[in-house]
């Protein structure tokens, strides 16, 4: 129970000054105006955002699955790269909280006319953005984006860097399927690291979380981890780097598999397609080493019958839906946290 | 707590009582009644009144708890965002007789929240309120059906409940508010 422990949950509200409010209406103590990475969040802020997602789990099995939370604020969800499932679940998670959301494809904007991120930025934050999701393949775009952007900008996913909600979406997941913590659970990351966002935020929350993080994957999809996982584990976190897929795979609690990237593949990572699920695609037999009944995650989109067998990622153990139902939800949690960062929707609170 | 006590334990434990049987006087029963109970003192409140109609009548009523976070009309003007407790209905509100139930009715804001979220779960027969307190100062056309205790207030001064399930005791208790007390809590006091 590291991250839903009660030492954090108090240290929130040990925060808050004990003037005369409510407790329910004290400030929750979140202090972020963006959401960049994963890396600036605190045990404490990991379980408020675990606490929070509960609360927007609940309003999605209402009948009217919409509260009027975010009411009056406009959402930007900027996309300089292809995804549906991102893209559609912050649309989704916005307007579940009420938000007027506003799309923008990159292929279809200014952008194909030279117009600069920094522009486009400006751009939308004359036409009344509050809060920017932003999605972009150049590592590190977001923070620029953030330097100019007068309101919250989320960060949907950038070049090789950072994927936060969609560790976050995992961190939930798991949790909710393993009791409630991943501490001292071991969870096997497989496949494309070198490319890989999700596996890098990843990294951070499950090892934060006190989880047994295995990351495995041919030599060449792996490298530059191990000076990685030995400053991890410098710092008291536990984190492996093998190429030894069985190795990884034995008693595992939760196994992820990564897509391999080919867009972003330099030639010669990989003999082939074909040899890499032969050796390292996830497959009902490789999956009988893990623990009966371990979790099988995937952040999608699969290349099913490379890196995960269509049987596997359809079966008993997926929990791949949920990964995308809980998505929304995480979502919802951020934009609720986030929007109270400042001061889009009204008088009273500063623009800090 | 450095305040002036207004209600006793026992003074609670009466008032409750008395509440209990007010709610099933007006409904000339237990037929559709649902208690709900608004996070957060609201809810232990609300399990009480329940547990009071069972001694009584030997009907158990079901018990609701409602987050009003996201109804509120101020999230705009605090600087962070309250704390979600979560909200849990036994079971749909279509046609039933919801009573309400809060700790202290102030401004009347809470409850136009909890009514506008209550409706968004269904079509309730009627919605009733019964509050342990009821402090004045309103500031919307709403008033309880069921009250544990009038108390004449200044707006410079607060009530505050504390509950066994909340605060590890009951009381209810008045204070003066320190003048410069906004400063800290925007995140607090208005909807309440």
């Amino acid at each position: 129970m590291s991250l839903a422990a009660d030492p954090g949950t108090d240290a929130v509200e040990a925060m808050v000054p004990s003037v005369d409010v409510a407790p329910e209406t004290q400030p929750v103590g979140w202090r972020h105006r963006h959401l960049l990475d994963v890396d600036g969040l605190s045990t404490s802020d990991l379980d408020l955002v675990m606490r929070t997602t509960d609360a927007m789990r609940e309003v999605l099995t209402r009948p009217i699955a919409k509260v009027p939370a975010l009411r009056g604020r406009q959402v930007t969800i900027l996309f300089y790269e292809a995804s549906t499932r991102t893209r559609v679940s912050f649309e989704v998670a916005a307007k579940n909280l009420s938000a007027d959301v506003v799309n923008i494809a990159a292929a279809s904007s200014s952008v194909t006319k030279g117009e600069s991120l920094v522009d486009t930025v400006r751009t939308v934050e004359a036409l009344g953005a509050h809060m920017l999701v932003i999605r972009h393949s150049v590592s590190g775009a977001p923070y620029l984006a953030a330097e100019t952007f007068g309101g919250s900008v989320l960060n949907g996913g950038d070049g090789w860097h950072a994927h936060p909600t969609q560790a976050l979406l995992d961190l939930y997941t798991m949790r909710e399927r393993l009791g409630g913590s991943v501490a001292g659970r071991k969870i096997v990351i497989l496949g494309d690291l070198l490319h890989s966002r999700v596996a890098r935020s990843n990294i951070w929350t499950l090892t934060a979380a006190g989880a047994d993080l295995w990351l495995c994957g041919p030599a060449t999809l792996v490298r530059g981890f191990e000076a990685w996982a030995g400053r991890g584990a410098a710092a008291g976190r536990r984190f492996h780097v093998t190429t030894d897929v069985d190795e990884a795979l034995r008693d595992a609690d939760v196994v992820m598999a990564l897509r391999i990237q080919r867009e972003r593949m330099a030639s010669g990572l990989l003999p082939s397609m074909r040899e890499y699920a032969a050796r390292y695609g996830l497959t009902r037999t490789r999956l009988a080493g893990a623990k009966p009944g371990a979790l099988v995650m995937h952040p999608g989109p699969m290349n099913e019958g490379v890196e995960i067998a269509a049987d596997v990622a359809a079966g008993a153990q997926s929990v791949i839906t949920d990964q995308v139902t809980n998505g929304v939800a995480v979502r919802m949690a951020l934009l609720y946290l986030l929007a109270g960062t400042h001061g889009s929707g009204g008088a009273g609170a500063s623009s800090t | 707590m450095s305040g002036r006590q207004i209600m006793t334990a026992d003074e609670i434990r009466r008032a409750t009582t008395r509440l209990s049987h007010e709610i099933v006087e007006k409904q000339a029963g237990t037929d559709g009644l649902m208690l709900i109970g608004i996070q957060r003192r609201g809810v232990p409140l609300a399990r009480r009144i329940a547990a009071s109609i069972l001694e009584h009548e030997g009907v158990e009523v079901p018990v609701g708890a409602l987050d009003i976070t996201f109804y509120r009309d101020d999230l705009s003007l605090v600087a962070q965002q309250p704390i979600v407790k979560g909200t849990e209905l036994p079971s749909g509100i279509d046609g039933r007789t919801i009573i309400l139930v809060d700790d202290v009715l102030f401004t009347g804001r809470t409850i136009r929240a909890a009514m506008d979220a209550l409706v968004d779960f269904g079509r309730p027969q009627a919605i009733r309120l019964a509050v342990l307190v009821d402090r004045g100062h309103r500031e919307l056309p709403i008033r309880a059906d069921h009250v544990g205790k009038n108390v004449p207030t200044s707006r410079e001064e607060s009530v505050r409940v504390h509950l066994e399930e909340t605060d590890g005791a009951d009381e209810v208790e008045i204070e003066r508010l320190p003048v410069d007390v906004g400063a800290g809590t925007s995140a607090g006091e208005p909807v309440r």
